[in-house]
């Protein structure tokens, strides 16, 4: 990725969309701290750039992330999985069992993806869908202040990712939170999102509100036909789906 | 029958290429096959495996050595519970030392975990060295160092362990999926703490499985140790051998072996627990 500089709002939700490879991820990577940019700097207003240990420390203890291929312990049950995203507030050497309130936690991150009945599963037992609610679950459990999201709804069906969709946008509204997902629905980002950052070849190819992203902002991004641009583009039949 | 690498007349350089691979591939194959053979051969021949006037009276002397041990003789089981506790013993200690002192060493030894490659290649070294030693060997130097009995025995399969146990740590690190270590490194959580909240639950039962398995080869190396004096029922075996106690020596076999198989029976159980579950 060459010359991208993006600011994100406080209270807002943007969707990222671009073809396969263009460096959607790398973005995410690049926020949460997995991938230090090789030039440039991430800056957040509260605590200025993040260019010590300290100040990642800070971000990233208002920060999570929804990974794209789950990033769960399948011999774990749903709720130790969930119990994972508050591991930053536990002692790395304890071998005391996890606090009562943090359970309870755990416990009403998974009622709010709907999983509180499969809170003692195994991962591997669950479907693709509900191992993607335990990974959302994992990141609400911390109640971040900046939530992102690789693919977050790839393996859920459209109706269970409009509710999800829906659970974003009451916590953006009712708490202070920004949220910044990378988006393969276009449909999906275009009602979810306020803002959408496309990608091409490696650049900012469209930045803007959902409204003003038209055919043309599409084929800018997708225009080149490529296998998944196919895939991508064809959000006409999206829509009819919704 | 060459097959023309020029199909409809075309030259085709990708299916030259492939015939050609074919050849170097039979050629590397039957060249590996003769080299593999001359050895196993060799191996034997230097054993003296093929001097067929070794074998005259092997098997007369064999049913002879069996006759003079039946029927076991338990006349003295009273006198074996110390040493058949003291190769529990030793085997149970020995296994959780080096299982405790593997752990660290393996974690050390993991490429994944270690990015100095300095650090990573000693513990590497380490762990080889340790293992290279057989196990009767270090009861000898252990013997030499504290004396007669079980704490040899301890010192001696705690170290063999170690080596072993280390090596298969790694190589179960090595494998471990990266996915939800960087999803705690993602909310700052400590190089330690990706270790106890990622690794280690991933790793945990594969960890236990090999341990048991150790614990069942210590048993028996444990009995082995005895010939170098650290006491347990391989002492008693051995003793009752020079004595030319054979029925007895029966008898002390027949206890190790039930003991073996109730080790195993547990130890299978064990295992079935913990990786059925997964």
């Amino acid at each position: 990725m060459h010359d991208v500089s993006l600011s994100f709002p406080n209270r807002t939700i943007t969707a990222v969309v671009g073809p396969s490879g263009v460096g959607k991820t790398t973005l995410m990577r690049t926020l949460n701290g997995l991938l230090p940019p090789a030039q440039g700097v991430v800056s957040v207003a509260e605590f200025g750039p993040l260019d010590n240990p300290v100040a990642w420390q800070e971000m990233r203890r208002r920060t999570a992330t929804v990974f794209q291929d789950h990033a769960l312990i399948d011999r774990l049950t749903a709720i130790d999985n969930v119990l994972l995203g508050l591991a930053d507030s536990r002692h790395p050497l304890s071998l005391l069992p996890w606090p009562r309130s943090f359970r309870i936690r755990a416990a009403q991150a998974l009622d709010e993806v709907g999983l509180l009945g499969r809170a003692t599963a195994r991962v591997a037992q669950l479907s693709g869908g509900e191992r993607q609610r335990v990974g959302i679950a994992r990141a609400l459990v911390r109640r971040p202040r900046l939530l992102l999201g690789d693919e977050p709804f790839a393996a859920v069906d459209l109706a269970l990712a409009r509710r999800l969709g829906d659970e974003f946008r009451h916590l953006v509204a009712r708490s202070n939170l920004t949220v910044i997902l990378v988006l393969h629905q276009l449909q999906m980002a275009r009602t979810l999102a306020d803002r959408i950052v496309g990608l091409a070849n490696g650049r900012v190819a469209f930045d803007g509100s959902a409204t003003e992203f038209d055919a043309s902002a599409e084929h800018r991004i997708f225009g080149t036909a490529t296998s998944e641009g196919d895939f991508l583009c064809p959000a006409n039949q999206e829509r009819e789906a919704i | 029958m060459r097959v023309d690498p020029r199909p409809n007349g075309i030259a085709s350089p990708a299916l030259t290429a492939i015939l050609a691979d074919g050849r170097r591939r039979q050629r590397n194959a039957l060249a590996a096959t003769i080299g593999g053979t001359a050895v196993i051969v060799g191996a034997f021949a230097y054993a003296g495996a093929f001097e067929l006037h070794r074998y005259a009276d092997a098997l007369s002397t064999i049913g002879q050595l069996a006759a003079d041990s039946l029927p076991p003789d338990f006349s003295r089981l009273p006198h074996w519970g110390r040493p058949l506790l003291e190769t529990l013993a030793m085997s149970v200690a020995g296994t959780v030392l080096g299982a405790a002192a593997a752990l660290p060493l393996g974690a050390l030894a993991a490429r994944n975990i270690v990015r100095q490659a300095i650090l990573g290649g000693a513990a590497r070294l380490f762990l080889n060295v340790l293992r290279s030693i057989p196990g009767l060997i270090w009861g000898v130097i252990f013997v030499a160092a504290v004396g007669f009995g079980p704490l040899p025995g301890i010192l001696a399969l705690a170290t063999h362990s170690t080596g072993m146990l280390g090596k298969f740590f790694a190589e179960t690190l090595e494998h471990v999926d990266p996915g939800p270590g960087d999803a705690l490194r993602s909310i700052g959580v400590s190089r330690v703490g990706v270790l106890r909240f990622s690794i280690l639950p991933q790793i945990l039962p594969r960890l236990i499985d090999v341990t048991i398995y150790r614990w069942e080869h210590n048993l028996r190396a444990a009995t082995t140790l005895g010939v170098v004096g650290v006491g347990g029922l391989g002492l008693e075996i051995v003793t009752a051998f020079h004595l030319f106690e054979y029925r007895e020596a029966s008898a002390l076999i027949i206890v190790l072996l039930s003991l073996v198989t109730l080790i195993n029976i547990v130890g299978a159980r064990v295992r079935a627990r913990l990786l059925g579950g997964l």
